[in-house]
C-alpha cells in the first residue's frame, strides 16, 4: 500500500493508504479529524473543502496520494493555539451564518481562500458567485453572505474586529 | 451568582451556544463516531423500479476479503422480524381502514422502487463492505413499473401490492358534499385550477447514518442514528420490527445536520444495523452516499389536484371543492397517510371566510420511492392551490387580487374562528401582516420598477401570498381520534444543580433550530440563570424523558410549554423552600427572575440559596418536601398553532433565456411571540431559500420505466448562493392564546408562504402571454416556451 507524508494543522503525519483512498477519507477515517464532512458523492457539496498549501480544494476529488508532501489545514487548524478563532469563524457565529453546522466547515474554508484571492474586496454578488461549489440547504446563505462580507473587511485589515451584527 | 444581564431572555437576538463547536469543527454527528471493532454496512439496492426477485446468491460476496456477514430479507424472516410500521391510519369515505401493505426492512419476494434494499454487505471497512455488495447477485425479473399516479390508476396497471386493488391506499374525504353543491348552484362565478405540487428531495446536508452497537455483558442495543425523533424511533424500531424491550434499547440523535422531515421516519437502515449489531456482537456502522439518500430518503409534496371556487357577484367566496390525488410512493413512510388529509385538507380555509369546503383525496401507491413530510408537510400544497387559485379568480372577475384576499380575510375581531374543515383558529391578523408587506415592498411602486425593467428589455413582475398554516399538531386524543398511533405532546425536565446551575432535559430535537440557545433564554427569562450556566440536552433516550421529537415547527410551542409548565413546578417549590429559609407565609412569596422575595420587604433569597437547600437539607421542611430541586412536566396542547402572514416576491425575467431571477423578496409572518429574532429571522430564510428552491429549481423527475433521473446533485437543482435573493424578513405578532409562551412556530413558514408568491410573481411577469397555469419548477426552458410559443403565436 502506498505510504503518504503529510503536515495537517502542523502536525506531521505518515499513514498508509489505498490507491483509491480519499483525502476527507483520510483525514477523517485515519486522522479523526471529523470536522472535515462528505455531503455528496459528485463533488457538488462543498463540505469537504479543505485548504492545500493555501489553497481550497474539495478533499472528496482529491486522492490522498496527491496530498503527499503537502500542507493541509482543515477547521480544527484554523484558530490560533491559544483557543482565538479565525475573524471567519467569529463572523459566522455573529451573524448567524449556520443552523445545522453540517456544511459549516466547508463553507468557512472556502469563505477564507475567496476573501484572500480578493484583497481588493468583493461585491455580495461576488461572494454570492464565489459560493457556487458549496451547498447549504438550512440557511438560505443571506446570513452566510453577510458573515463573509464582514470577515473580508477584518482580513484585509479594514475593520479590527468583526462588529455586532444589526439587532 | 445569578445576575442575568436583561438581554439574554424572551426577544434578545442572542448568539448561539452551539455554535463554539460547529464552527471549530467539533460536531459530533453520527458518522463521526467510531467504536473499537466496528464494521461497516454497505446496502445492496434495487436498480429496477419493480421486479421479482427469484435469488440472492451471496457466496462470493461472503468470501471477500474482510468480509464479516452478509444478510438478506430471508436472513430477517428466520428472526420473525416484523416491517417497518406505519404510524397514521386513515380510513376511507366508506369507514373502511386504508391499505397498509406489509413493508419489509429488506426486500423478500420482490422490489417496489429504485434503492429498495434487497441485502447487506457487512465488512471491515467501507470500502470492503461495499466491494461485496457489489458481488451480490440479484436475479431480477423485471416487471412493468407504475412510475406516476396516472400510471397505477389506469385499468391493468401492474400490481404494486398483492391485495392493493387499483394501487389505491385510501380515498378519503372532509366536508359536506352535498352543501357545497348548493354553494356551487347559487355562484355568480366559478373558478377552477389544475395544479401539480412538484415532487421534491429534502437533501438535509448531512446523509443519513446509523451505528448500531450491541453490549454483550448487559445485552442492550444503542442505536446512533440521523433523527429527527430518538424516542419515536426506539418505540417504532423497538416493538415492531427487533421486538426489543424499549428498556434495553437506547437511541442516541447527536449532532444532525438538517431535516426537514425526512430525518423523521424510521428507516430500514436504523434496523439492519441494530440487528447485525447484535448478531454478529460487533458495532455495525452504514453512512448514506448521496446517491443513497436520493433513492433511499423519504421524497415530498406530488400532489395532483383540482380546485374550484365558487364567488357572488361581489367577489366573495360561496365554497370551495378540491380533488387531490397525493402519492405515497412504493410503500408507507411513517407518517405519510396524514399529510394529504389532516395537514392539506383541513388547511384549505387558509385565510379566509370561505363558508364550505369540501375535499376529496385519493391517496395512490406507485413504484417510486416513499414520499411523506418535508418542510410544511401538506400546508405548502394546500397554500399552493389556493394562493394560485386566488389570482386566477382575481384576473377572471377583474377585481384586484389584493383587494380580493381582503374582501374574503377572516376579520380580526373573528377570533376564535371555526373552519369548516375542522379547525379553529385562536388568534391572527391577517390584513396587518398584509399591509406591513405591501409597505415593505413597496408593492405601490411597483409599476414603475416594472416599466424601467422594460426599457432594460427584462420582464418584471410581483406576487403576494397570504398564507395560514397550523403547527405543533395537537391534542393527543384528537389526533388519535383522527388515526395518530401516537401522542403529541413533548416533555421538559428542569434539573437545578446544587450551585444554581441548570440542566434542561428535552424531548425536543435540534438539527439546525437552536434550541441549545433560545431553550437557555427560556430559563434566563423565567428563573434567571444567565445563558452560559444552562445546559440543554436532547437526542438522547437514555437521558431525556419519552419525548416526541421535533417536526411540525412543535419545539417551542409544545417541548417551551413543556419546560415552562416545569420551571413553574421548580418556582412553586422554590417559593414553600423560601418560605421556610425566611420564616414566611408561602402565600407571601414572590418570584422574580431568580429571587424569591417576601413580599412588600427587602428579605429575599436567590435561586442558589433555594437549590443548595433543596441539596443540602439542613435547614430544611423535611416533613413536607422532599429534597432536590428538579421539575418535569409533560405538555399536550390544547389546539394547534396558526402562524400566518404575507410573502411578496418580484422577480425579473429575462426573455431571450427564460431565466428568472428573484429580485426581492419580502416576508412578514406572524408567528407568535418571538424568543430569539436572529433565530426566527434565520429560520424564515432558510425556510423562504427552499420555498424559491421549489418554485424556481427543484423536481424530482422519473422516467417512463420508474428509473431516477434527478438521483444526484448534478441532476437535481439545489438552491446556490447566486440562485436566491437577499430576503427581508419581519414578524407581526398575535399571541397565540393557548399555551403559557404565546408562541407559534417559525420552522416552515418560509417554505410555506413563498412558494406561491413566486409563481405568481412569475405569471405577472408574464401577463403579455396570457399564462393561466403555471406548474413548479419554473425552469428557464418552461418560461422559455410560453415567451417564444406566445410570440410566434402573435406573428401568425
Ligand atoms: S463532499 Fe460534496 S463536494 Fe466534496
Ligand atoms: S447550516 Fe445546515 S447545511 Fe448549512
Amino acid at each position: 500500500m502506498p505510504q503518504v507524508t503529510l503536515t495537517v494543522n502542523g502536525q506531521t503525519h505518515t499513514a498508509e493508504v489505498e490507491g483509491r483512498t480519499l483525502l476527507v477519507e483520510l483525514l477523517r477515517e485515519k486522522l479523526r479529524l471529523t470536522g472535515t464532512h462528505v455531503g455528496c458523492d459528485t463533488s457538488q457539496c462543498g463540505a469537504c473543502v479543505v485548504h492545500i498549501n493555501g489553497e481550497s480544494v474539495k478533499s472528496c476529488t482529491t486522492l490522498a496520494v496527491m496530498a503527499d508532501g503537502a500542507n493541509v489545514t482543515t477547521i480544527e487548524g484554523l484558530a490560533k493555539p491559544d483557543g482565538t478563532l479565525h475573524p471567519m469563524q467569529e463572523a459566522f457565529r455573529e451573524y448567524h451564518a449556520l443552523q445545522c453546522g453540517f456544511c459549516t466547515p466547508g463553507m468557512v474554508m472556502s469563505a477564507i481562500d475567496l476573501v484572500q484571492k480578493n484583497p481588493q474586496g468583493l461585491t455580495e454578488q461576488e461572494i454570492r458567485e464565489g459560493l457556487e461549489g458549496n451547498l447549504c440547504r438550512c440557511t438560505g446563505y443571506h446570513n452566510i453572505v453577510k458573515a463573509i462580507a464582514a470577515a473580508a473587511d477584518v482580513m484585509h485589515g479594514k475593520r479590527s474586529e468583526i462588529a455586532r451584527a444589526a439587532e | 451568582m445569578n445576575v442575568v444581564a436583561p438581554f439574554e431572555g424572551i426577544g434578545a437576538s442572542v448568539r448561539r451556544k452551539e455554535d463554539f463547536r460547529f464552527i471549530q469543527g467539533r460536531g459530533a454527528y453520527t458518522d463521526d463516531f467510531n467504536r473499537q471493532g466496528q464494521l461497516h454496512a454497505w446496502i445492496v439496492r434495487s436498480p429496477h423500479a419493480h421486479a421479482r426477485i427469484k435469488g440472492v446468491d451471496t457466496s462470493a460476496a461472503a468470501k471477500m476479503p474482510g468480509v464479516v456477514a452478509v444478510f438478506t430479507g430471508a436472513d430477517m424472516a428466520k428472526d420473525n422480524l416484523g416491517g417497518l410500521p406505519c404510524g397514521w391510519q386513515i380510513h376511507n369515505k366508506d369507514g373502511s381502514p386504508m391499505a397498509e401493505p406489509p413493508h419489509p426492512v429488506l426486500a423478500v419476494d420482490k422490489v417496489r422502487h429504485v434503492g429498495d434494499p434487497v441485502a447487506v454487505a457487512i465488512a471491515a471497512t467501507r470500502e470492503q463492505a461495499r466491494d461485496a455488495a457489489e458481488a451480490i447477485a440479484v436475479d431480477y425479473e423485471v416487471l412493468p413499473a407504475a412510475a406516476t399516479m396516472a400510471d397505477a390508476l389506469k385499468p391493468g396497471a401492474p400490481v404494486i401490492h398483492d391485495g392493493v386493488a387499483n394501487n389505491l391506499c385510501y380515498d378519503w374525504h372532509i366536508g359536506d358534499k352535498a352543501v357545497l353543491d348548493q354553494a356551487f348552484a347559487g355562484a355568480a362565478k366559478v373558478v377552477s385550477l389544475d395544479l401539480v405540487n412538484n415532487r421534491l428531495i429534502p437533501n438535509a446536508m448531512e446523509p443519513r447514518a446509523a451505528l448500531g452497537e450491541f453490549d454483550r455483558t448487559t445485552g442492550d442495543y444503542t442505536l446512533t442514528t440521523t433523527s429527527q425523533n430518538p424516542h419515536v424511533i426506539r418505540l417504532l424500531m423497538g416493538a415492531n420490527v427487533l421486538h426489543i424491550p424499549e428498556s434495553k434499547l437506547r437511541v442516541v440523535a447527536p449532532d444532525v445536520g438538517g431535516g426537514f422531515g425526512s430525518k423523521i421516519y424510521h428507516y430500514a437502515e436504523e434496523a439492519i444495523v441494530t440487528w447485525s449489531a447484535g448478531k454478529l456482537a460487533r458495532p455495525v456502522k452504514w453512512t448514506a452516499d448521496r446517491s443513497e439518500s436520493f433513492m433511499s430518503d423519504a421524497h415530498g409534496r406530488d400532489h395532483v389536484s383540482k380546485a374550484e371556487l365558487a364567488l357572488d357577484a361581489n367577489g366573495k367566496f360561496l365554497g370551495l371543492r378540491v380533488h387531490t390525488y397525493a402519492n405515497m410512493g412504493a410503500y408507507l413512510s411513517t407518517f405519510a397517510p396524514c399529510v394529504p388529509t389532516y395537514l392539506y385538507a383541513t388547511l384549505l380555509a387558509g385565510v379566509y371566510t370561505t363558508p364550505v369546503i369540501y375535499c376529496e383525496v385519493k391517496a395512490v401507491f406507485t413504484n417510486t420511492v416513499p414520499v411523506d413530510a418535508y418542510r410544511g408537510a401538506g400546508r405548502p400544497e394546500a397554500t399552493f392551490l389556493l394562493e394560485r387559485l386566488m389570482d386566477v379568480a382575481a384576473k377572471e372577475t377583474g377585481i384586484d387580487r389584493v383587494d380580493l384576499r381582503r374582501r374574503n380575510f377572516i376579520p380580526t375581531d373573528a377570533f376564535p374562528y371555526q373552519t369548516p374543515v375542522a379547525l379553529q383558529y385562536d388568534s391572527g391578523n391577517y390584513h396587518a401582516t398584509l399591509d406591513q408587506a405591501l409597505q415593505s415592498a413597496d408593492w405601490a411602486g411597483f409599476e414603475a420598477r416594472r416599466a424601467e425593467a422594460a426599457k432594460r428589455g427584462k420582464l418584471r413582475g410581483i406576487g403576494c401570498s397570504t398564507y395560514l398554516e397550523a403547527c405543533g399538531i395537537a391534542p393527543s386524543a384528537v389526533v388519535g381520534s383522527l388515526g395518530a398511533r401516537a401522542g403529541l405532546y413533548e416533555v421538559g425536565t428542569i434539573r437545578v444543580h446544587p450551585t444554581g446551575s441548570v440542566t434542561v432535559l428535552t424531548g425536543s430535537h435540534s438539527h439546525g433550530q437552536g434550541h441549545e440557545t433560545t431553550f437557555a433564554q427560556l430559563v434566563a427569562d423565567r428563573l434567571g440563570v444567565p445563558v452560559a450556566q444552562v445546559d440543554v440536552v436532547h437526542g438522547d433516550t437514555a437521558k431525556v424523558p419519552f419525548g416526541m421529537g421535533t417536526y411540525g415547527s412543535r419545539s417551542l410551542a409544545v417541548g417551551g410549554s413543556a419546560m415552562v409548565k416545569a420551571m413553574d413546578k421548580i418556582i412553586a417549590k422554590g417559593k414553600r423552600i423560601a418560605a421556610h429559609l425566611m420564616e414566611a407565609s408561602v402565600d407571601d412569596i414572590e418570584f422574580d427572575r431568580g429571587t424569591f422575595r417576601v413580599a412588600g420587604t427587602d428579605r429575599t433569597k436567590a435561586l442558589v440559596d433555594i437549590s443548595v437547600a433543596a441539596y443540602v437539607p439542613h435547614n430544611y421542611p423535611i416533613d413536607e418536601l422532599e429534597p432536590g430541586l428538579e421539575e418535569t412536566a409533560f405538555y399536550d396542547p390544547k389546539n394547534f398553532t396558526y402562524p400566518g402572514g404575507c410573502h411578496i416576491a418580484e422577480v425579473e425575467i429575462d426573455p431571450e433565456t427564460g431565466q428568472v431571477s428573484v429580485a426581492n423578496f419580502t416576508a412578514v409572518d406572524d408567528v407568535g411571540r418571538v424568543i430569539n429574532p436572529m433565530i426566527v429571522e434565520g429560520q424564515v430564510q432558510g425556510g423562504v431559500a427552499q420555498g424559491i428552491g421549489q418554485a424556481l429549481l427543484e423536481a424530482c423527475v422519473y422516467d417512463a420505466d420508474g428509473q431516477l433521473l434527478s438521483g444526484s446533485m448534478m441532476d437535481y437543482t439545489m438552491p446556490r448562493a447566486d440562485d436566491l435573493p437577499p430576503v427581508s424578513v419581519a414578524t407581526h405578532t398575535t399571541l397565540c392564546t393557548h399555551n403559557p409562551l404565546g408562541v407559534k412556530g417559525c420552522g416552515e413558514v418560509g417554505a410555506i408562504g413563498s412558494p406561491p408568491a413566486v409563481i405568481n410573481a412569475v405569471v405577472d411577469a408574464l401577463r403579455d402571454f396570457n399564462v393561466r397555469s403555471l406548474d413548479m419548477p419554473a425552469t428557464p426552458a418552461k418560461i422559455w416556451q410560453i415567451i417564444n410559443g406566445g410570440r410566434r403565436m402573435a406573428a401568425e
